[in-house]
């Protein structure tokens, strides 16, 4: 067996990973359920397992049981600090750095549980607390001192920091006092486990954060955006740098018993993640994610205590991750659902605005005698099926862009759509003349251009192109081109997408 | 000599990269209301002269002084437009708030914008014309409307020393035009500008004076003494590469 088989085989043996993943397996994902869907479940095993919940549920909301109080006002206090440093973090693209201190940090944890010899979180925030500056030392010292990159000077010290602590945990666990020491509960996190004295410091770190930062703020947001602008107007960017990463140590560190090693810098990523979607501005950002972070700490507190005081930290970061996953949907900007929800739009708008350029076609063929045009005539002049047209003009009847004729197969203009329709047509001439004139197209070049600009074509730069035209009458096909004294009270919103920025 | 003579004084400054040198013995001395360009060929050094007289790189040997002061003193008298590329747009500020950081050197670290520091943004970006889009995120402007938020920046630190890190590159036609503008009118408030440029044609109209720099200072003097055939061809032409040969063995040699 060689070295590193052996020290898994030890982390195995000694830190419950087994029975973690046994949880996992077994039980715990039917708990899960349970509390997700009970309807579906309540029938097969409801009986056995359903007044636990339900008791446990009870219990939780009621907030009787005092260490529950400390693990749901710890879980809370945690989320709020991680996910205020987070976001620097985030801005910053150090999000690496925060995985690194997170690992690192386990070898000072045991340091502190040696020296003090029991579970004494002032002498385990002392010992982390020094050996994690020690870990950011010395990712600096192998950068300056050979030509290794940032990323693997990182990910060399994370994993060499993290294999010494875990042999030191092996230790303690042989230890006569290790095993009820609850030390393991640094791996993946105990809030249940956490004392008075615990919560005090996590209250005292995160008011300590809030305060430095509210302090602070004008300079850790000059040298987060420019760091050689912020130090050229003298602000003090490496002392506020090393706040940060200070502040950041202690949040690490007293987080680590609810969280635990392995996953705390999930709470100092996911929740400013998904702020970093919802959010341009960095102060809502700020907020947000603390409110993500203390979201997913009561979660993970709750679901923990539900199974019967699980371990804590995955249920934090699964409630953190399930934010993220519907910011990543749903965020109004950049929201991969809304971003979709804006194209079927643009693509419905581009749709409608054909169809009616067409019926102004059509009218303008016949000198714009009579009222409406049949769907037939559409048909022809768009080369679809009468099936297609109708289903368009049907979708356009809808929006209230034209109303149908009492058979069904006459369609009328309204007069704001005529309008619509004009300003489509009068962009579309307007782009093609200013290409043949101006940029020197073949004027059978310019109608496919056209067909594209003339949606996106706003207010301002049509004006502009008839100023640089010297207001034209006719396009390169010598048809018409509709002026504004044409056109009337023009509703503005539904025209050519003005003032909506990039979409 | 009074120290308002001199808004600039670079005295045989040496910077090296990584013990690699990239700029030797400069020796440099800048009047006030003077647009200065320096230009040179790439990797000459141009940006590092800029980074190196705004404390922002260690100096090997030499000093910097603002009108008559070390950097420490003279920083509030000191704007700075870094290249556009070095900072990530998308970060969550608006176009406010960037030309806001403007005023932090001179309100300290500690202390809340004023009304007075709005008032002053807002002015710097009508002046850039740039005040329609204060409350734009900033990723969703155009590479020239970026550059102009960054000389509004410089603009509200109301300084009489400018530092510009080539504040043409990648601009429109028109952002060209206003920005030049806009510095010839400082010029005429007597302000310094020391502007990193990358293009020799359009350098001979804008600047009153050039440095012309390739790992040393080849050449500083008003324009039309400076910009011939002769000193450029010395600039641009190959006839380092002794030197830059030279810098590689420093290197080599630290390194061992």
């Amino acid at each position: 067996m060689d070295g590193s088989k052996r020290l898994r085989f030890a982390v195995d043996q000694t830190l419950g990973v087994r029975r973690f993943m046994g949880w996992l397996n077994g039980r715990f994902i039917v708990m899960l359920f349970c509390v997700w869907a009970p309807c579906v479940h309540a029938d097969r095993i409801g009986d056995i397992v359903e007044t636990t919940i339900f008791e446990q549920a009870l219990r939780f909301f009621t907030f009787s049981d005092p260490s529950l109080r400390y693990a749901l006002v710890g879980a809370i206090l945690l989320g709020i600090s991680c996910g205020v440093l987070g976001s620097f973090i985030v801005v910053r693209k150090m999000a690496l750095m925060g995985d690194t201190l997170s690992h690192a940090v386990l070898p000072g944890v045991a340091a502190g549980f040696l020296w003090s010899e029991t579970k004494d979180p002032v002498a385990i925030l002392v010992g982390a607390t020094v050996v994690g500056l020690l870990a950011t030392v010395l990712v600096s010292l192998i950068r300056q001192t050979t030509k290794i990159k940032e990323d693997a000077a990182l990910g060399l010290v994370l994993a060499s920091f993290f294999g010494v602590g875990i042999c030191m945990l092996t230790r303690i666990q042989k230890l006569p006092n290790g095993n009820q020491s609850g030390i393991d509960k640094f791996m993946f996190g105990q809030a249940a486990a956490l004392t008075q004295q615990d919560v005090t410091l996590m209250f005292a770190t995160t008011v300590l954060t809030i305060i430095l930062i509210v302090l602070f703020y004008k300079g850790l947001l000059a040298m987060s955006f420019d760091p050689a602008f912020a130090v050229s107007i003298g602000l003090p960017v490496k002392a506020i740098h090393y706040m940060l990463m200070a502040l950041l140590a202690f949040a690490i560190v007293v987080s680590l018993q609810a969280v635990g090693v392995v996953l705390v810098s999930a709470m100092l990523i996911t929740p400013a993640a998904s702020a970093y979607l919802l959010t341009d501005r960095m102060k809502h950002m700020l907020v947000l994610s603390a409110i993500f972070g203390m979201l997913a700490g009561a979660i993970g507190a709750f679901l923990s205590f539900l199974g019967n005081n699980l371990p804590t930290g995955p249920f934090m970061v699964i409630g953190a991750s399930v934010v993220f996953v519907l910011a990543y949907f749903f965020a109004p900007k950049h929201g991969v659902l809304t971003r979709w929800y804006r194209h079927l739009r643009r693509r419905q708008r581009v749709r409608m605005e054909n169809m009616l350029k067409a019926m102004h076609r059509v009218m303008e063929d016949r000198d714009f005698h009579g009222e409406g045009v049949s769907v037939k005539e559409l048909a022809t002049l768009r080369r679809e099926t009468l099936e297609d047209i109708t289903r368009t003009v049907q979708e356009m009847v809808r929006n209230k862009y034209v109303t149908l004729g009492e058979a069904g197969n006459m369609v009328y203009f309204t007069p704001e759509s005529f309008n619509h329709a004009c300003r489509i047509v009068r962009n579309h001439r307007l782009w093609e003349l200013y290409l043949t004139n101006e940029v020197d197209y073949q004027a059978d070049h310019v109608h496919e251009d056209a067909e594209k600009i003339e949606h996106v074509l706003g207010e301002e730069i049509v004006r502009k192109l008839e100023r640089a035209l010297d207001y034209p009458k006719t396009d390169p096909h010598g048809k018409k081109i509709p002026e504004v004294r044409d056109m009337s009270g023009l509703p503005q919103e539904i025209a050519t997408g003005y003032g909506k920025g990039r979409n | 000599m009074s120290k308002e003579d001199t808004a600039l004084e670079i005295h045989d400054m040496t910077v090296a990269y990584q013990k690699k040198p990239v700029l030797y013995g400069v020796d440099l001395e800048l009047p006030p209301g003077k647009l200065v360009g320096i230009v040179g060929p790439n990797g000459a050094g141009k940006s590092t002269l800029i980074k190196a007289c705004l404390g922002l790189l260690p100096l090997s040997s030499g000093w910097v002084e603002i009108f008559g002061q070390p950097y420490k003193e003279g920083k509030t008298r000191v704007g700075y437009v870094p290249q556009r590329e070095s900072v990530d747009w998308d970060f969550p500020v608006n176009v406010m708030d960037v030309v806001l950081m403007g005023r932090y050197g001179k309100s300290g670290l500690l202390k809340r914008p004023t009304k007075m520091d709005r008032r002053i943004a807002r002015e710097c970006l009508e002046k850039v014309h740039m005040l329609p889009y204060a409350k734009r995120q900033i990723s969703n402007l155009s590479g020239g409307q970026q550059q102009r938020v960054f000389l509004a920046r410089a603009l509200a630190q109301e300084s009489d020393i400018y530092f510009m890190d080539e504040p043409f590159a990648g601009v429109d036609a028109a952002t060209e035009v206003a920005i030049l503008t806009l510095m010839q009118e400082l010029r005429d408030e007597g302000k310094t500008l020391l502007v990193v440029h990358h293009d020799l044609p359009t350098a001979k109209e804008y600047f009153d004076m050039l440095i012309l720099l390739n790992m040393r200072v080849i050449k500083y003097g008003p324009t039309e003494e400076v910009f011939t055939n002769d000193l450029l061809q010395k600039t641009y032409g190959g006839r380092l590469t002794i030197l830059s040969e030279v810098a590689d063995a420093v290197k080599d040699r630290e390194g061992e």
